[in-house]
This record gives structure tokens, C-alpha cells and sequence, in this order.
């Protein structure tokens, strides 16, 4: 199947607005938004046989993206099969079943996923690519974020304000934090805020800020949801972790949920802003219905979802994030290269030395 | 020798069979499918040894660091407590719910063997979040006592009290129906010999345990050193712990490989101790004999300690973790969440862990008959290879099998057969212990007698050596319906594409936070897995009538 859009939902802040299918010929859908008053046409061009269903391995979680899988699904008419387990897990599946995997994109939770099967990726269409900034997609062009999320420390409310947190990471490696914070060192987003941090600062600054924290006796944690919930309880003081999650605890606990989110205003790699994207195999068997996906995921819909529903940033220009969050444009980001952040291995090392790692 | 075995090889076409012959006497319609089976459950191993030949040499710089031998210790000291404690919880209660006059002692059994059930990753979750530092135990005693914070439950103490508590029902569900089996006639003989009640409960009833307690014991440590869930959210760092790290951060098969052998090794050595525990001692009587109803002793003013030790084990394990759930639910539903729907998946669960459970005991036939009947080194290496699953973290059986299916036998991959494949290598174990330790109590000329009477081989299998080791089926069965409700990732990655069972589901919104729809889905597993565990003990209550009077004590 081969498909071709124009007109592509072009322009302005569209509501989050289911598309409706108003017709559906031969060669020709019309997919009309329903609060905004505009139509978009989409050129489907379907050949006579087409059983193969779209494969999809989703390293991102079921209860965060099967909402908008099913609007594809709705959308498209596409018999959609998803698998759904942890990145890590499904990378090494991929890795194993080489060339006979039967899956068609790789929907990965970080950019580290992406990177361990980049092998098995094939570059994306320059159309697509061409959607999302520069430091938000492969530089090869074997993949493409879908959605931003940034680093930030996350705190306890009764515990503290924001004017007892320091401007940047470094603060927390005086004695006054000692037993007070936890981070997820396993964590592929942590780890790679570890290798930004040595592109900026360079190894033995990075080393250095490691070992401090070490010393301050900061807790670890398997992953980012333990940390936030340890931070709501009071149980620490506050935490290193993605800034999503909050927004879960929030929807979950309710607003008295004793935790905010404070992005450090020094930027630095304590700032950092990173990516969950899709790749497509290049032993795919249903390419075209794979560029329809990721497509679809970076049309103003796909990106108003993880703007909405998931408290995400929107990669695509013009999609507006939610306004809960801070600007995108507030946050002092670092200017670290895509390229600059690939050293895990690196990073992996130098956690394991400092002994934060086994 | 009469037994399963020799019935077996008159079925079978004659003549000798191989080389493999002369390594045992067993006839070869038993020995090839213990063979068989044995070969398929040690797939794993075979993996694992072609990626750490793969593996570079900076796998070989990370294995041979300090820093694993202070893991591995680590870890060594958590399996010997979790194991200890289990057998601690697990025997009184055994015996109490058994051979003692406590009331309601099926409800009982249900309740105490329900802990299994539960995932490790929400036990890890309930277990923060209740007894954490600042969790809902503290905030319960903060208005009476004033108490603003617990001591941390992270590191050892969390993930020994975690794992206990999942884990001591290995220990307790072959101990109950060992108990179940013994011959009553042993016990009368020891007190006729002038032994007292205690000196009968100490020198025959507890030593005749011993094969059910050291196989129970074994599962537990062998769960202990494997579990991933618990231990990374209570924050004690084992060599599995090590294991998923390799898997999370570094994607390099060869180093978690390498690792994985390495907890390969040390599950060796505890089968090794097993094995010297176990010895070659006997645990059927040598007399003509009669299976009675055990007797069942009145616990007079031990009454009340019983109950109220049976109540405190129900309140934590079971009460406990289930309140957290239900909390999660409630509180989710009163803010507005939308709960999933559970239908799909909660059939899915159900079909998977009957399935696994059924092939799991089809399997465990030939080999129990082969360990039991047959001892000889061939027999040995077969059962011990078929710990191998058992012995590993389920990720890395799991990307075995991914390894062996899309090589070799790729029709199979991503199907619910090799699924289900799956969970047979993974939970083997739990079923062997429990038929071999059943068949292990049925005296051979029980069959020889049923032979001499003109009985045919098949029919001496069905009618006679089946019913008495059923006991031990049933609870093997049990068993490994319950660990295939709760396994998660052999489900993930192998299940047919979009399978969810309710262990899937409860992960994923788990994972994301969705605490009410989590909940939702955990309660699921312990409910469906109640129901039939319930219903077997019922079964079990009627196929033994009490048709003997309590002793007076």
C-alpha cells in the first residue's frame, strides 16, 4: 500500500480532535476534523492484496499510547498488531530475531533503545524527518522522536519551595543534601543526561559530580515512578527524574499529591531534553502502512495526544504543548548535538567505576 | 522393582534402543521422554553458552571484579534467609492445617498458599508503599503514636520480607500433601515402640517431610535468587539485579550472558545442597501398609496461638497486600479514573496457566518415574537439567527461546504452543518436586501387587500408581497455575502479538502509574487464581473422606 498526503493538516493550533473517515474510495479519503473547520485530503492508493497487518514493537507503554494506536487504527483500516514490553526487552528481542523479525516499527520509550538496533533500521523519508528539529531525530535519519520530555528535579512540596533549590546540579552535591535525593541510575534517561553532562563539562568534571552525589549518599531507585512516588510521600526530599510522571501521579492522587516539578533555571545538562521515537526495520514487510504510522504520529493529532494525554512535548512545530508545563522555551537548555549524546557505553563505564553501576 | 517404569517399557516396542541405554536400567519408553523433555528444558543453557562464546573481553573484565563477588554475596545471604524463614512459616502451618483439629482448615490452606499468586513487582509496590518509611503504616500510627517516620524497609529487610512472604507457599503446598500422604501406620508404630506424641512428631512425622521441605525449599531459593521485581523496587542489589542491568543499559547479550551462567553455577551449587540434604534415605514404609486418613491431633489450649498465627499470616500476606489493591481501586474510581476492561485478558490468563499446568504435569511423568524408579547418574544430570529455567531470570529464558524459535523453528514463533513451551521450562521444577516427592512415598509393590492380580501395565498406571500420587499432581498442578497467572516476561515476549493476560496488564498501567487500573487487574490474578485453588482443595477434602476420629491428646 502506498500512500501520499497533501494538505497535510497544515497550519494553526488545531483542537485535539478525533478524525472522522467521511469517505473512503478506492484512492481517495477524506478525513474531516471535527471542531476545526478545515479538510484534509489523504491519497491511499491500495493494492488488490493487502492482508499483511502493521507490526508494531512498543517499548512505550500500553496504558500511555494504545489510545492513539486505535485511532490509527480507526483512521487507517489497518489491521494494527502491537507488542508491548519494556525497550530494553524488545530491543534484545529484535537483536535475536535479525532479519526474521516480523515487527515493522519499533516504538521505542529513549533514544538509547533506537541506537541498539540502529543496524536493523532503515533511514526515514526526508518528509518525515523534516517534521521534527534537528536534535530531536537520528542524525543518520534511522529514526524520529514522537515526543519530548525534559529532565527536571522533581521535589516535595512540604518539604520545600523552589527558592530552597539550587540554579543547577552542582548544588546538590553540598553536604546540606546528604541522604536527601534519590536518581535512577539504570535508567536510559538518566543516562543519557550523564553522557550530555560530559559533553558539556567533560569527563573528569562529570566524574567528579558523580562521586560528590555518590558521597551525599543519594538513593537509587530502579526507575523514574518510585522516585516521584518516594518524593509525593516524603520519603526523600526530591528526586532526578523525567518530568512526565508527575502529571500521572497528579491525575492518580489528586492535586494534593505532595510533589511539583522544578526545572533547574542555571540549564546545564541538569536541563536536558530528550526524545521517545520510532524507527522503521528495515526488513519491514509492510513499509508503506510503517511510514503511514509514523506519519500519523507526527500529524498534528498523534502530537496533540502526547501534548494532551501524556503531559509530553510536541516535536512538530505549530502543535502547542499543554499548558501545565513550562514552555519548551523557558527551559535553558544546554546545546548538546544529538551525536555528542550516542556515547552510552561511555557513560555506562564511568557510572560502573564510580560504583553507581554493578 | 515394579513401577510406572517397567509398565511403561511392555508398552513400548522392544529391543535395545542406543548406546544411552547402558547409562541406565530404566527401559527406554521411559528413559527417551525423560530424555526428551529433559533436552527441551535445558534449551536455555545451550543459548547462554553460544553468546558468552560471543562474548568480548570486556565481559569477561566485568565478570571477574570485586564487585561480583560482594554481589554475589549478596545475594547468597538473601537466598539462605528467604529459604530459612520460608521453611519456618511454612511447616507449622502445614501441620496445622493438616494434621490438627484447627477449624476450617481448607480455608485456611487457600488462604495461606494465596501469597503466590501475587507478581513480585506489586508486592515490591505494596510493600513500599505500606510499610515505607513514610508509607500507609506510618501514616495509620502518625495520629496515635506520633510516629513521623519508620525505619527504611529498603535493602535487605524489604526483600527479605518480600520474598518470604511470596515465596514460603513453595515450601508449604508440597509439605501440606506430603502430610496428606503419609501412612498414619508409621506414627502408630512409633508410639507402640513407646514414643511420646512429641518424640513421634519429631523422630517420624517431621524427618518423613524431608524430601517435601528440601524440594519446596529448593523452589524458594532458586525464586529468591531470580526474582527481579521485588529486589529492584526494594532496592537490595542481586546478581539478577545485575543481570537486568546488562539487559537495560548496555544491550550486550554476551555480558548478560556471561552473568547468567554465573547464576547458573550458583543454582547448581544449591541443587548440590539439596542433594546432599536429600541423600538416599527411604520415605516409604517396607510393610504390607494401608493408605488411611491421616489422624488429625486435638491442639487443645494451643488452640487460640494456632488461630491467632493463622489470622496474623492471612492479615500480612494476604489481607494486607489485598487492602492496598482494593485502596488503589477505590480511590481511582473516586477520581474519576476509567478502569479497563479485564475480560479478555483475565480468559487469556486463565487458558495460558491451565494449559502450562497440564503439559507441565504430562512432562513431569517420565522424569519423576525415571529419578524415582531408576536412580542412576543419567537420571541425575537429566533432573537437574531440568532446573535450568527455574534457575534463570525469565527475560533471559525467554530471549532463549526467541533465539531457538526464529532459527530454528520458526512456524512456532510468537504462538500461544511456544508460549506455553515457555512456561513449562520455566516452572518444570515446580512441578517435578511435587510429583516426584508423591511418587517417591508409594511403595513399588503396590504396583507389583496390581500386576500380580492380572492387572495390565497401562491399567496398573491409571487405576492404581495415578490415584495415589494425585495428591501430589493436584499441588504440582496448583502450583504452576498459579506462578503462569503472574509471569510476565515470557509473556510479553513471547505471546502471540496483542496477547494480554492480566500480569501484562497489571505491568503496564503499573509501569505508568495507572495505580487504580494496576490494582484492578492484581486482584484479578489473586481471585482467578483463588477460585481454582479453592476448588482443588475441595476435591481433594472429598476424594479423602475423614473417616478416622481425631486422637485425644
Amino acid at each position: 500500500m502506498s500512500l501520499t498526503r497533501r494538505a497535510l493538516l497544515r497550519g494553526g493550533a488545531a483542537a485535539a480532535a478525533l478524525p472522522v473517515l467521511t469517505a473512503c474510495g478506492e484512492s481517495e479519503v477524506v478525513i474531516k476534523e471535527v471542531e476545526v473547520e478545515r479538510v484534509v485530503t489523504v491519497t491511499v492508493t491500495r493494492p488488490p492484496s493487502e492482508a499483511q497487518p502493521l507490526v508494531i514493537y512498543s517499548g512505550r507503554s500500553e496504558s500511555l499510547v494504545d489510545p492513539i494506536i486505535q485511532q490509527f487504527r480507526s483512521m487507517s483500516g489497518l489491521d494494527v498488531q502491537v507488542k508491548y514490553a519494556g525497550t530494553p526487552a524488545l530491543a534484545a528481542t529484535l537483536l535475536e530475531e535479525g532479519d526474521a523479525s516480523p515487527a515493522d516499527v519499533f516504538f521505542a520509550q529513549d533514544p538509547g533503545g533506537l541506537g541498539a538496533v540502529e543496524s536493523m533500521l532503515s533511514p526515514l523519508p526526508e518528509e518525515l524527518l523534516s517534521r521534527v528539529p534537528a536534535w530531536a531525530r537520528s542524525p543518520q535519519g534511522l529514526w524520529a522522536g514522537i515526543s519530548g520530555r525534559a529532565r527536571v528535579v522533581v521535589y516535595n512540596t512540604d518539604r520545600l519551595s523552589p527558592a530552597d533549590l539550587p540554579d543547577d546540579l552542582w548544588g546538590f552535591t553540598d553536604s546540606s543534601w546528604r541522604g536527601r535525593l534519590g536518581w535512577p541510575p539504570t535508567n536510559a534517561s538518566f543516562q543519557t543526561m550523564v553522557t550530555g553532562m560530559r559533553a558539556v563539562w567533560g569527563d573528569d568534571r562529570t566524574r567528579e559530580w558523580l562521586d560528590a552525589m555518590h558521597a551525599n549518599e543519594i538513593g537509587i531507585y530502579p526507575k523514574n515512578t518510585p522516585i516521584v512516588a518516594a518524593t509525593g510521600a516524603g520519603e526523600i526530599d526530591g528526586g532526578l527524574v523525567n518530568h512526565y510522571y508527575l502529571h500521572r501521579f497528579l491525575a492518580e492522587e489528586g492535586e494534593s499529591f505532595a510533589a511539583r516539578n522544578y526545572h533547574l533555571p542555571g540549564g546545564g545538562p541538569g536541563s536536558l531534553v530528550m526524545v521517545a521515537g520510532a524507527g522503521i526495520l528495515g526488513t519491514a514487510a509492510n513499509r508503506p502502512a510503517a511510514e503511514q504510522f509514523v506519519d500519523f504520529l507526527l500529524s498534528t493529532v498523534g502530537q496533540q495526544y502526547f501534548a494532551s494525554t501524556t503531559h509530553e512535548y510536541p516535536l512538530v512545530e505549530g502543535v502547542k504543548a499543554s499548558r501545565i508545563l513550562t514552555p519548551l522555551a523557558d527551559i535553558n537548555k544546554p546545546a548538546i548535538a544529538l551525536s555528542d549524546l550516542a556515547d552510552l557505553q561511555g557513560t555506562q563505564a564511568m557510572l560502573r567505576e564510580a560504583g553507581i553501576l554493578p | 522393582m515394579v513401577s510406572i517404569a517397567r509398565v511403561m517399557r511392555v508398552a513400548a516396542p522392544g529391543g535395545p534402543i542406543g548406546r544411552l541405554g547402558r547409562w541406565t536400567h530404566a527401559p527406554p519408553a521411559l528413559w527417551v521422554p525423560a530424555l526428551v523433555v529433559g533436552l527441551l528444558l535445558a534449551l536455555p543453557l545451550v543459548y547462554l553458552v553460544i553468546r558468552t562464546a560471543g562474548a568480548g573481553d570486556d565481559a569477561w573484565a566485568l565478570l571477574f571484579r570485586w564487585r561480583t563477588v560482594m554481589i554475589l554475596l549478596r545475594t547468597v545471604a538473601l537466598v539462605v534467609t528467604v529459604t530459612v524463614a520460608s521453611v519456618l512459616i511454612a511447616v507449622p502451618v502445614a501441620w496445622l492445617t493438616v494434621r490438627s483439629n484447627l477449624p476450617w482448615p481448607r480455608f485456611w490452606s487457600v488462604v495461606a498458599a494465596l501469597p503466590l499468586v501475587i507478581p513480585s513487582f506489586v508486592a515490591g509496590l505494596v510493600v513500599q508503599v505500606a510499610l515505607g518509611p513514610r508509607g500507609m503504616l506510618q501514616q495509620a500510627l502518625e495520629p496515635i503514636l506520633g510516629v513521623t517516620e519508620l525505619p527504611s524497609i529498603y535493602g535487605f529487610p524489604g526483600a527479605a520480607l518480600t520474598l518470604t512472604l511470596l515465596s514460603y507457599p513453595y515450601v508449604l503446598l508440597p509439605a501440606q500433601s506430603s502430610l496428606r500422604r503419609q501412612d498414619p501406620l508409621l506414627e502408630d508404630a512409633s508410639r507402640s515402640l513407646g514414643h511420646g506424641r512429641r518424640a513421634t512428631l519429631r523422630r517420624v512425622t517431621l524427618p518423613m517431610l524431608g524430601p517435601a521441605v528440601g524440594a519446596g525449599s529448593l523452589l524458594v531459593a532458586l525464586y529468591t535468587l531470580t526474582d527481579f521485581g521485588a529486589v529492584s523496587l526494594l532496592r537490595y542489589e542481586t546478581f539478577t539485579w545485575a543481570i537486568f542491568v546488562q539487559f537495560e543499559s548496555a544491550f550486550d547479550r554476551g555480558v548478560a550472558a556471561a552473568l547468567s551462567l554465573v547464576l547458573v553455577a550458583l543454582a547448581a551449587a544449591i541443587l548440590a545442597v539439596e542433594a546432599v540434604a536429600r541423600g538416599r534415605a527411604r520415605y516409604h514404609g517396607v510393610g504390607p501398609g494401608a493408605m488411611a486418613e491421616p489422624r488429625r491431633i486435638l491442639l487443645g489450649r494451643w488452640m487460640a496461638p494456632a488461630l491467632a498465627l493463622m489470622a496474623a499470616l492471612g492479615a500480612v500476606a494476604l489481607i494486607g497486600p489485598m487492602g492496598v489493591l482494593a485502596y488503589w481501586v477505590g480511590r481511582g474510581l473516586a477520581g474519576g479514573q476509567e478502569l479497563i476492561s479485564v475480560w479478555e485478558p483475565l480468559l487469556n490468563s486463565v487458558l495460558v496457566a491451565a494449559l502450562a499446568a497440564i503439559a507441565a504435569a504430562v512432562a513431569s511423568l517420565p522424569v519423576a518415574a525415571l529419578v524415582v524408579r531408576y536412580p542412576s547418574r543419567f537420571a541425575w544430570v537429566i533432573e537437574r537439567a531440568t532446573y535450568t529455567g527455574f534457575a534463570l531470570p525469565g527475560l533471559v529464558v525467554a530471549i532463549s527461546l526467541v533465539f531457538f524459535a526464529v532459527n530454528l523453528a520458526r512456524p512456532l514463533y510468537q504462538t500461544l504452543f511456544l508460549l506455553i513451551m515457555a512456561y513449562v521450562v520455566l516452572f518444570f521444577p515446580a512441578m517435578l518436586a511435587a510429583v516426584r516427592t508423591a511418587l517417591a512415598q508409594v511403595r513399588p509393590n503396590v504396583e507389583d501387587a496390581a500386576r500380580t492380580l492380572g492387572r495390565s501395565p497401562i491399567a496398573t498406571l491409571v487405576q492404581v500408581t495415578l490415584p495415589l500420587i494425585w495428591p501430589g499432581i493436584a499441588s504440582g498442578i496448583g502450583l504452576v497455575f498459579l506462578l503462569t497467572m503472574k509471569e510476565l516476561p515470557a509473556t510479553l515476549i513471547l505471546g502471540p502479538i496483542g496477547f494480554k493476560t492480566l500480569a501484562t496488564a497489571t505491568w503496564s498501567a503499573a509501569s505508568e502509574a495507572f495505580f487504580a487500573r494496576a490494582a484492578m487487574s492484581a486482584l484479578l490474578i489473586v481471585l482467578a487464581a483463588g477460585v481454582p485453588l479453592l476448588l482443588l482443595r475441595l476435591r481433594m477434602g472429598r476424594a479423602t473422606p475423614a473417616a478416622t476420629p481425631p486422637v485425644r491428646q
